[in-house]
């Protein structure tokens, strides 16, 4: 017979599982390591020219960029029409799609488990599937094409606004599911109208949680590019009329990108989007952690 | 008719929007699609033509489609390790402490991260690092893209895995600990088989997203129109393809490209189906 210490390998074991963890914890800094490379890399090659002009100015054309590179100058000008552009373009996607988002979201809530909610809520999942270059071709066919008739602002909200849609829907509903029974129901007993127990009372309680939502969308549309390219298509001069061609900070990053001569601003560009993302993903953050 | 009426009225038709965007998008891309697929026919998705020259214009998706799977398969395959690493660290090693927060918000921020400023970094960072290596002499191709889609999609792959590991009830597992397990045995033997499917589910609803990424891998992937031939070869996915020659397009061109999107549409929806129906099934 074989004593314990013969058929007993708990070193081999316990060596195998030191290994294994070590092993997790490799690969766990080597999966987030790309964060801090491309932002380190960004505000290396970027901070020098994200100063104020840069802000309120409107882009430099290709030869003025060119003189600047040649002597080895900052280049001039900013990219303000990008700014304006994309702040247009979010804030009418968001006033296309929060209505339509948390009204949506309080009607699948208000249905749980009626099969028009059930087929709703599945529609709106394909939905957030949908690649963001399909949504572009969409609005290329029912804006671009029939709405402003060529490409504008609007057609570029338009896809936006679809983008975020299904984020916002899902985040109501979510959010709604969280508020106690208790509070609608005391609500209609006291004889309140049924639409303000709804949007005076479980809405205003669930604001927090609607706003993370609403945030997140916006800093996940803020930064798509594909959708723009067919829709927005670009422009060089400060434009707020909703029906002509608009630019916007993805959309100059890829300009510059193509552009030998200007090709120094996509660090600085893509510097302040990174930023504008950051800051409505983490506010995101803090308003979903306030709520606990 | 009385106010209640009326509210649940408003919120049936405003959600109703929904279906009408998604039933017009279908019918939309259908009619787009119509013009290419009645010029060439089923020909479109097997052909391997892409010839936009006046007069013998001759359209096949084949090479688009082939390279759409395989960069996104691709993808998967790298970041496999990485995320299943990262979601036993945030799920079962670290769970619920401050390094797993601070680890978790960088995985949630890797999803922020603009498509467009993925592929700058690909192609300013990593191109000319794979080729230093001496790993790639060009640096554009399948290869660079997975790399990139890879990191891309991590995020997607982990939350939902990280989440299912860390609901496998700790029943099961102190009663492997009671048994002598030392922790990789239990993971190996009771962590991973409990949460088999919810992870499988994680990557499949990755794998989707990796199909329809756009301008990362257009910056990357060397948009040549021909079916890649080996992981380091060049080649053009169904986004990127659109994204591309869209700028120049009219005609049955539009219409073939149009049939590409429509074909995306199908495909990220049936790999997005099967997720949320093992999903579903879990629950």
């Amino acid at each position: 017979m074989k004593s314990i210490s013969e058929i007993d390998n708990i070193g081999a074991r316990t060596k195998k599982d030191r290994i294994f963890m070590g092993l997790v914890v490799l690969l766990s800094v080597v999966t987030v390591s790309p964060i801090v490379l491309i932002i380190s890399k960004l505000i290396i090659k970027g901070y020098k020219q994200l100063n104020f002009g840069f802000l309120v100015e409107k882009m430099p054309d290709t030869m003025q960029a060119m003189t600047a590179v040649a002597n080895n100058e900052l280049i001039p000008g900013g990219i303000a029409n990008a700014i304006l552009g994309t702040l247009l373009m979010v804030v009418l996607a968001s006033a296309i799609a929060i209505p339509v988002g948390i009204i949506s979201g309080v009607y699948l809530y208000e249905n749980q488990g009626k099969w028009m909610a059930n087929l709703t809520r599945s529609v709106s999942d394909i939905l957030q599937g949908v690649p963001s270059i399909v949504l572009g071709l969409i609005s290329y066919l029912w804006v671009v094409k029939h709405v402003t008739n060529g490409f504008s602002a609007l057609a570029g909200s338009f896809a936006l606004g679809i983008m975020m849609l299904p984020m916002i829907v899902r985040s109501t509903e979510e959010t709604l599911k969280m508020i106690p029974q208790t509070l609608k129901e005391a609500g209609l007993a006291l004889g309140i109208p049924y639409w303000r127990v709804l949007f005076g009372i479980l809405i205003p309680t669930g604001f927090s949680g609607l706003m993370t939502g609403i945030l997140l969308a916006v800093s996940r549309v803020i930064g798509e590019t594909a959708p723009l390219m067919l829709t927005a298509l670009g422009s060089s001069v400060i434009n707020t009329n909703i029906s002509k061609p608009t630019s916007a900070i993805p959309l100059v990053i890829w300009e510059f990108y193509n552009d030998p001569n200007m090709v120094d601003l996509i660090w600085s560009s893509s510097l302040l989007l990174m930023i504008m993302v950051l800051a409505f993903n983490l506010t995101a953050k803090q308003v979903a952690a306030s709520r606990k | 008719m009385n106010s209640d009426k009326i509210t649940k009225i408003v919120l049936f038709s405003v959600s109703f929007i929904i279906l009408i965007i998604a039933g017009g998008m279908v019918f939309s891309l259908v009619g787009g699609a119509i013009p290419s697929f009645k010029t060439f026919g089923l020909g479109f998705i097997t052909s391997s033509q892409w010839d936009p020259t006046e007069g013998k214009e001759n359209y096949g998706a084949l090479p688009f489609i082939a390279g759409t799977l395989i960069t996104s398969f691709a993808a998967l395959i790298i970041s496999f390790p990485l995320s299943f690493a990262t979601s036993l660290f945030l799920g079962e090693y670290f769970r619920n402490t401050r390094v797993a927060k601070v680890l978790g918000t960088m995985v949630d921020l890797l999803a922020g991260i603009p498509s467009i400023v993925y592929g700058l970094w690909g192609f300013y960072v990593l191109r000319p690092f794979l080729i230093d290596i001496g790993f790639e002499n060009q640096g554009f191709g399948v290869f660079t893209s997975s790399l990139v889609l890879s990191i891309m999609i991590i995020p997607y792959a982990t939350s939902l895995s990280n989440e299912i590991i860390s609901m496998v009830p700790n029943d099961l597992k102190e009663a492997a600990y009671s048994l002598g397990s030392t922790r990789y045995e239990v993971i190996r033997h009771v962590t991973i088989p409990a949460a088999r499917s919810g992870i499988f589910a994680g990557y499949i609803l990755a794998f989707g997203r990796a199909l329809g990424e756009t301008m990362a891998v257009t910056m990357l992937i060397g948009n040549a129109n021909r079916i890649p031939d080996g992981l380091f070869s060049t080649g053009n996915t169904m986004a990127s393809v659109i994204a591309n020659q869209f700028g120049e397009a009219d005609g049955l061109k539009l219409s073939a490209l149009i049939s590409i999107g429509l074909l995306l549409f199908v495909i990220t929806g049936i790999v997005n189906g099967i997720g949320k129906l093992i999903i579903k099934k879990m629950s």
